[in-house]
């Protein structure tokens, strides 16, 4: 029976971010949620488990509470939540929360398949799944768009820039996921009873003996100096040229220099 | 700054590691780092040497039948090696799908920091590197600072523009690795169809109005948009009344916010605007100077779609040949 992780994130749901008067982005009060590709990749987990049967046990490290939205993957579907919840955590990076991740992951036990989301919609970095599989040095499969796990192996198809990749390997592994894998379920108020009698098992750092310097800003790579909201005013810059050839040269120009080409 | 030195560019997409080159020149210009280009693969000797007129001062090169083909895992060992024993200051990364898993596993494995897809770079006086980035779905742009070294960030395509090649030679420094077997076997590889995506997450859409004359016209629209990776969209009146489509962008229709909306022979109208409002940067491309778009666009182009959209295709291919 294969035991199957999922890392959820509670991200910021970025939809209702509002900037304050010097156009700082006002974080605090923002309604939180599952990262989007989170979702898709416990909605994953669950159809696995739903085929071939086995366990689906969700991670979430964070600095404030989660435990709504753990409780929200538990009416899901998941068997059991993890929380690792300490203040010691805020302006945690990448590194630092792929760190507690990891040895959580140890802690509970070496499943058969991990899987996360692509990114998380907030951060977007795309570095959690690639980070946890250097940590607990298992091979890992990343912009997955389809996976099946059969016999000690797990096959995906990667979304790449212009070509679908087909891959395989073998269990333990980790899959990262995009939102074409499913569309996630609602669940239905009888599986939200019953997930209220579902575990939330809530650590400390200490539980998983990661001293406070691994963690925070302290255990990061990268610190974030600000965050801001890019300037809604529209900028109305006419774009002028000799001819249609020199006013298009101009515009792509600018666009490239705006960062909104080719992401 | 202690024992790391160097600045190195490093992409599995050799034309980007050029790009990567250009944008080092000016980052680290009226300074005294080392600027080197890290080549791995099979038959690199040539690439090695073309390195140094893009503006690498060294070239860093693995040359071994192993890495004929891309594989994460056995070039991520062949750069963590030299990574190690080299100890560079900075180290930019090809920010593609595949690259940005390199860089991170690489950042795991020197546990360091890792900024992915940056748009801007700069070193501060301390030498510390700093980033901006977009995030939160176009939302908020992050300015971010290293505090641990190796500084490893991530740059995409078209970010910087390659350089004029110039005369130059350097020091090509060979280095030899054994490459494991991968633990990732590929069993198969699809080219991509032009993109199927829903329209509402599309990164880019090009949206046509009624200045489009005939639904053919469409045509040059649609090659815009398949150049950039993006989606073609049109306003209701092209949906309702001329009946050249089924659904629209608006108040009544889809709703959309890419990170680039391009608006091509379309007034304006508030019920259209109410659709596309939340994209991120917007063009708008008219014949009429007073059209209503042009209030709601960042950038204005005041002429004939029918001239505009082709230059723009054929400026587009001449930059991603360059790619």
């Amino acid at each position: 029976m294969p035991k199957i992780i999922v890392c959820l994130k509670q991200a910021i749901d970025v939809s209702q971010l509002r900037a304050d008067a010097t156009g700082n982005l006002v974080t605090a009060g923002v309604p939180r949620k599952i990262s989007d590709f989170d979702k898709n990749a416990l909605e994953e987990a669950i159809r696995l488990k739903e085929k071939i049967g086995g366990e689906v046990i969700t991670v979430t490290a964070s600095a404030e509470d989660a435990k709504t939205s753990i409780r929200e993957a538990l009416a899901m579907g998941a068997d059991k939540g993890y929380l690792i919840c300490d203040e010691a955590m805020q302006n945690s990076d990448t590194l630092a929360i792929s760190v507690v991740l990891a040895e959580a992951v140890k802690k509970i036990g070496q499943p058969d398949i991990i899987l996360c989301g692509e990114a998380s919609i907030d951060g977007f970095s795309a570095q959690i799944g690639p980070r946890l599989a250097e940590l607990l040095d298992i091979p890992v499969i990343t912009y997955a768009r389809k996976i099946s796990l059969e016999n000690g192996f797990v096959t995906a198809e990667r979304t790449l820039e212009d070509s679908f990749e087909m891959v395989k390997t073998r269990t333990p592994a980790i899959v990262t996921v995009t939102k074409e894998i499913n569309d996630p379920r609602i669940p239905s108020l009888m599986a939200i009873m019953k997930a209220s009698k579902k575990e939330i098992v809530t650590w400390k750092l200490g539980d998983i003996n990661i001293p406070q310097e691994k963690a925070g800003e302290e255990g990061s790579g990268v610190r974030i100096m600000d965050v801001l909201a890019p300037k809604v005013e529209r900028k109305k810059i006419v774009v002028e040229g000799e001819n249609p050839d020199d006013i298009a040269e101009r515009l792509v120009k600018a666009l490239i220099q705006e960062g909104v080409l080719g992401r | 700054m202690g024992e790391f030195k160097g600045l190195w560019v490093y992409s599995e997409n050799y034309d980007l590691m050029l790009e990567l080159l250009a944008g080092s020149c000016t980052l680290i210009k009226n300074s005294n780092i080392e600027l080197a280009a890290v080549l791995l693969g099979s038959g690199m000797k040539e690439k090695a040497n073309e390195a140094f007129k893009y503006g690498a001062d060294k070239v860093f090169l693995i040359d071994n039948p192993r890495l004929k083909n891309f594989e994460i895992k056995t070039y991520l060992d062949a750069l963590t090696g030299l990574v190690k024993s080299n100890k560079p200051e900075i180290l930019l990364i090809g920010s593609t799908k595949n690259g940005k898993e390199l860089a991170s596993r690489l950042a795991a494995r020197l546990e360091t920091g890792c900024t992915p897809d940056c748009s801007q770079l700069t070193i501060n006086e301390d030498g510390w590197l700093v980033t901006k980035r977009i995030v939160y779905s176009g939302r908020a742009v992050v300015t971010a600072i290293f505090r641990k070294k190796p500084q490893i960030a991530a740059v995409p395509p078209r970010i910087f523009e390659k350089m004029e090649p110039k005369e130059k030679s350097g020091e090509i420094v060979n280095v030899e690795v054994t490459v494991e077997e991968p633990k990732l076997e590929v069993v198969g590889i699809n080219k991509m169809k032009t993109a199927d995506v829903k329209i509402e997450e599309a990164q880019i859409v090009v949206c046509g109005g009624r200045g489009i004359e005939k639904k053919e016209d469409f045509k040059s629209l649609e090659e815009l948009a398949q150049l950039l990776k993006g989606q073609v969209g049109n306003t209701r009146p092209l949906a309702e009344d001329r009946k050249w489509f089924t659904g629209w962008i608006g108040l009544s229709g889809k709703k959309i916010k890419p990170t680039l909306y391009m608006g091509c022979g379309i007034s304006g109208m508030i019920q259209h605007v109410a659709g596309m409002r939340d994209s991120q940067l917007v063009v708008a491309i008219n014949k009429d100077p007073e059209a209503a778009i042009f209030e709601v666009a960042d950038y204005v182009v005041v002429g004939d779609l029918y001239e505009i959209v082709p230059a723009i295709v054929e400026e587009l291919k001449k930059k991603m040949k360059s790619v």
